[in-house]
């Protein structure tokens, strides 16, 4: 019973320990990001425009509802690291001479806030100095408006603008090649011709003010002066991948519980029905002595109390231990200036109740029976067992199996309820080992569509503004570079009926070799000479059809609104596009043959020398190189993907152990004597080892499909779940995911079976001839 | 030296004593017991319950082994020395030379009659077919009822076909009649008769039922774990003939 008792509790600690970790990191992230938020004043609605001289701030304030208005010159340059040769860019945001009044107030981990009156000085974020090394008195460039700079590092800091520092438009934190900095606002000023005006507005908003209307307000205001569209929080990128994480333990905290509250449900009711069902002469004597059916009842809710009470205390401080390490990934990931592990009573108390709850109810009926079970007829013997040959033998198969063959069949078949719960517990261990298996194939198959079909350029250029197409040549003419392709980029709002996404088109040429559209089957598609073509999910989430009529409202330039129709939808991962013939683009934004950058195919060998020119180029103002991204995002998860296959496999591996020893343990004792008297009659243990481990076996083998369904099902809500505009994780389990979660589940039954064999050992053979039955 | 009135000797027990510990308690089983069976032979081993007659019993079946002394098993085939025997040779001696007979019969649920006795003619080297047994205990018609559908006489029945279908060398029977009324008891003891005498199968009865002593070649008393007396009966009777 010890060791029954162990391998429920064990089952009832994994589901208390993911509760307690997922909600306690939800709450630790949550917290911590709220008072970050708070503290250093991150800002509501954000926008960017072109230039707007400083009056127009004041009309801003103006707006109903506005608390706060700050303005900024951003601006995207390129720097050059001592010693680092890819490209680097990075986010250059002016401060205000005031850093009391200022919104998005840095949080300075080291040294001190630029002097205003000084146009050498920098401020860095914590992420780059760690990734390039740098220290205080270190000296970078930067290509500022053409220029190269040399900058002084005075500080260290971070910024709730920049929990998740992200370059635009990539997917992963790429700490080498992007920074976010924060320089003095008038050198930038006037090096960007923005004395007396800004490219860059933040508000804070009064209490319980949508920003909705404000934003409109803002969009109009800003119109004039090259407004690309204001943002609330939800759409600022750092919040929103925070918000998808958020989301994920959210249903981490309820999926997984779940499943494992009802595993141990089902385990506590076949241990005790059982135990009832050995002691029932023992609580019929107890009765008889005159114990009341309550004392009865509270003497098996007792036991069952202390199993719980066990799985809650392990599992909480199992739970605490996963929550804290589960942070500390979290702060590589993401850049908060301190974590808070927040452990909230309300989240323990719920644990213990729901454990307690769940338990009891799953031993209700059992526990029931004991307490009705009246003193005479408990003394009388357990019904004989009724049984009768199994289905298959009836189809006249019978001569096929051999007696103990026929024994398994006839008793699984005899409580097929019970068998057919075992089996679900086993596939349960299965779907939990296949989620948390899941989630590595799945950002690997995201990452070779996106990175490998899609997106095939080795590198992208951007221009500082949209440039002849002659532009090209001179791209083309560098040592290195293999193959050109221009590509036109305008920020817009997509619009269908009442439903509205920003994002930006992007006109790609005719034959492009290095941005493929792929269709549902990940086949290239050509792109029409008419309409557009976008993201299936964008499609979805503006309810468009093919050849259904787009607004398409142009955020840059002479800002026209065009009407084209969809002429294709095409199957992307990672945020939501749209393309068109850049011929096509071009004629309808009347601005001429212009491309804004450029993908480029280049000869590894001339890589850096070509960083080296390009990044002297007045008219480049950004070079992107998505492969070192990707690895250095590899080298992050990879620890992740350590830490969750290590967290799945002790969970999967529990439930399976749980479910296979228990069922064992109670064939044994349910089987025990006709065991002893096979061993009697002169069968092996291992002939004897067959009948029981032949019966946990096929439940095994029964759950296999069950739990790749089970699975499936699992990882299918997952990723439904996960759907965003951010990114949409596939649907694609590799045969390695089927494979380990087998594995596991194989092995803990197998370790199981060992404990069983081992117990097979000491069927006491004499007690049986003389025990009745 | 055996001649055709004494036959060779099938085991001999020299000595053997049996001690267990039950908690703190030694408990003394057997004290010294030696005995001869011969083959072909049909003894009852007599006395109250706690003399010894189960644990001699289980050792001449090769279940438990004596605290000291000797046991040798001289059959056909085999001679083993059951005191020193592994437990891998214990349980080929089991399987290929001792048939048994339980108080509880001890029958699979989950199999027939005749499947329960399959159980053991699938091991066993050279077994009549099942239904040759049963038709030697009179279940001819019972080969495909569940134990749950028999008497507790026909359950016995099963389990005295199910001993003797692998054709063993000794019949060893704890009780066989103890769980059941006396006209049931004898049409199975009626049955371990007819074996003996047509298979020439040595055949070991156990019992604390006086009654059935005068079936036997031989009587052997036991008390308080000491042999007692050794009675040869001069004629058997038939097992019809006996009440009690």
């Amino acid at each position: 019973m010890r060791m029954q008792a162990l391998a429920i509790a064990m089952v009832i600690v994994s589901g208390v320990a993911i509760f307690i970790m997922s909600l306690s990191t939800y709450d630790s992230l949550k917290e911590t990001r709220d008072s970050y938020y708070r503290v250093h004043q991150f800002s509501d609605v954000f926008a960017n425009l072109t230039r707007a001289p400083m009056s127009l701030a004041q009309r801003i304030e103006a707006i109903p509802g506005v608390a706060k208005v700050e303005t900024r010159v951003v601006t995207y340059v390129n720097l050059d690291v001592p010693g680092f040769k890819d490209p680097v860019s990075g986010h250059m945001i002016s401060l205000p001479r005031h850093q009391e009044r200022q919104m998005n107030r840095l949080f300075l981990t080291q040294g001190r806030l630029v002097d205003p009156s000084r146009d050498n000085e920098i401020v860095i974020s914590v992420e780059f100095a760690k990734a390039h090394q740098l220290e205080l008195g270190d000296k970078i460039w930067a290509i500022i408006n053409g220029r190269r700079q040399a900058l002084t590092i005075v500080g260290k800091g971070m910024s709730p603008e920049y929990i998740y520092q992200i370059a635009p438009g990539a997917m992963f934190p790429d700490y080498q090649r992007y920074g976010v900095m924060w320089v003095a606002r008038k050198p930038l000023a006037s090096a960007y011709d923005m004395e007396g005006a800004f490219n860059n507005v933040t508000l804070k908003l009064n209490r319980n003010i949508e920003p909705k209307a404000i934003i409109e307000q803002l969009d109009n205001l800003l119109k004039p002066y090259g407004g690309t569209g204001a943002i609330d929080r939800h759409d600022q990128l750092s919040h929103r991948f925070l918000d998808e994480e958020l989301k994920q333990l959210q249903n981490m905290a309820t999926m997984f519980p779940i499943i494992f509250f009802a595993v141990a449900a089902f385990l506590l009711n076949v241990v005790v029905s059982r135990l009832i069902s050995l002691q029932r002469e023992q609580i019929a004597i107890l009765k008889a002595f005159g114990y009341s059916n309550l004392a009865v009842g509270v003497h098996y809710s007792k036991l069952i109390l202390m199993i719980v009470v066990m799985g809650i205390f392990i599992g909480t401080f199992l739970g605490i231990w996963m929550g804290t390490s589960m942070s500390e990934l979290y702060s590589q990931f993401y850049s908060f200036p301190y974590l808070v592990y927040e452990l909230k009573p309300w989240v323990l108390v719920s644990a213990g109740v729901v454990s307690i709850g769940v338990a009891l109810v799953g031993t209700l009926y059992a526990v029931r029976k004991a307490i009705k079970l009246p003193p005479a007829e408990g003394m009388r013997p357990d019904q004989v067992a009724i049984y009768r040959p199994t289905v298959v033998e009836r189809w006249g198969l019978q001569t096929l199996f051999s007696q103990p063959t026929r024994m398994i069949l006839r008793h699984l078949e005899r409580r097929p309820l019970k068998s057919l719960l075992t089996s679900l517990g086993i596939s349960m261990a299965f779907g939990i080992m296949m989620v948390g298996g899941f989630q590595e194939g799945a950002i690997n198959h995201m990452i070779d569509v996106q990175y490998k079909l899609s997106q095939r350029e080795d590198m992208m250029v951007f221009f500082v503004e949209p440039s002849a197409e002659d532009a090209l040549y001179s791209l083309k003419s560098l040592e290195g570079v293999q193959h050109t392709e221009g590509i036109r980029m305008v920020n817009a709002r997509l619009r269908h009926e009442h439903r509205s996404y920003r994002t930006g088109v992007q006109g790609i040429e005719p034959d492009s070799e290095l941005r493929q559209l792929l269709d549902a089957n990940l086949s290239p598609i050509h792109i029409p000479k008419d309409g557009v073509v976008i993201t299936d999910y964008l499609a979805q989430k503006l309810h468009l059809k093919l050849n259904d009529l787009m607004t398409i409202e142009v955020l840059d330039g002479k800002r026209p609104v065009l009407q084209v129709p969809v002429a294709g939808i095409v199957k992307e991962y990672v945020g939501l596009n749209a393309y068109m013939h850049r011929d096509t683009l071009n004629h309808l934004l009347k601005e001429g043959n212009v491309i804004s950058g450029a993908l480029l195919t280049v000869d590894e060998d001339a890589q850096q020398s070509l960083y080296a020119k390009l990044k002297n180029m007045p008219k480049v103002v950004g070079v992107v190189e998505q492969s070192a991204a990707i690895d250095g995002f590899n080298e992050t998860m990879e620890e992740t993907i350590l830490f969750f296959t290590f967290i799945s496999t002790l969970l999967g591996g529990s439930i399976a152990f749980g479910v296979v020893y228990n069922s064992m343990r109670i064939a044994l004792s349910e089987r025990h004597r006709e065991l002893a008297s096979l061993r009697v009659l002169g069968f092996r243990r291992s002939e004897v080892a067959f009948i029981l481990l032949g019966e946990m076996a096929l439940l095994t083998f029964i759950a296999i499909p069950l739990g790749f369904l089970i699975g499936y099902g699992l990882c299918a809500y997952l990723a439904f779940n996960f759907d965003s505009d951010l990114y949409r994780i596939p649907l694609v389990l590799g045969i390695d995911v089927y494979a380990f979660s087998a594995l596991v589940v194989i092995v803990s039954s197998l370790i199981s079976g060992s404990l069983i064999w081992r117990n097979l050992a000491h069927l006491d053979m004499v007690a049986v001839l003389k025990a009745k039955e | 030296m055996p001649t055709a009135a004494n036959p060779s000797p099938v085991f001999q027990v020299n000595q053997i004593t049996k001690t267990y510990q039950m908690g703190e308690v030694a408990v003394h089983a057997l004290r010294g017991v030696s005995l001869e069976l011969f083959q072909g032979e049909l003894s009852v081993l007599l006395g109250a319950s706690g003399s010894g007659k189960s644990t001699l019993l289980n050792i001449l079946g090769g279940l438990d082994t004596p605290t000291q002394g000797q046991v040798l098993y001289q059959g056909k085939e085999l001679s083993l020395d059951l005191s020193l025997a592994t437990e891998t040779e214990l349980t080929d001696y089991r399987r290929f030379h001792v048939g048994f007979v339980f108080q509880f019969y001890n029958l699979i649920p989950s199999l027939t009659a005749a499947e329960n006795v399959a159980v053991v003619t699938e091991i066993a080297k050279a077994p009549m077919t099942p239904s040759e047994a049963l038709e030697l205990v009179g279940l001819e018609n019972r080969l495909n009822h569940f134990p749950a559908q028999l008497s507790g006489g026909e359950q016995q029945r099963v389990a005295i076909a199910r001993a003797i279908a692998k054709n063993p060398d000794v019949l060893l029977c704890d009780e066989p009649t103890g769980a059941l009324d006396s006209k049931t008891g004898i049409k199975v003891l009626e049955a371990l008769a007819k074996i003996n005498q047509e298979l020439g199968t040595t055949t070991s009865i156990i019992t604390h039922n006086a009654g059935i002593a005068s079936m036997a070649d031989r009587v052997i008393k036991l008390i308080d774990g000491q042999i007692v007396d050794i009675q040869q009966n001069d004629s058997r009777i038939q097992a019809q003939d006996l009440s009690w």
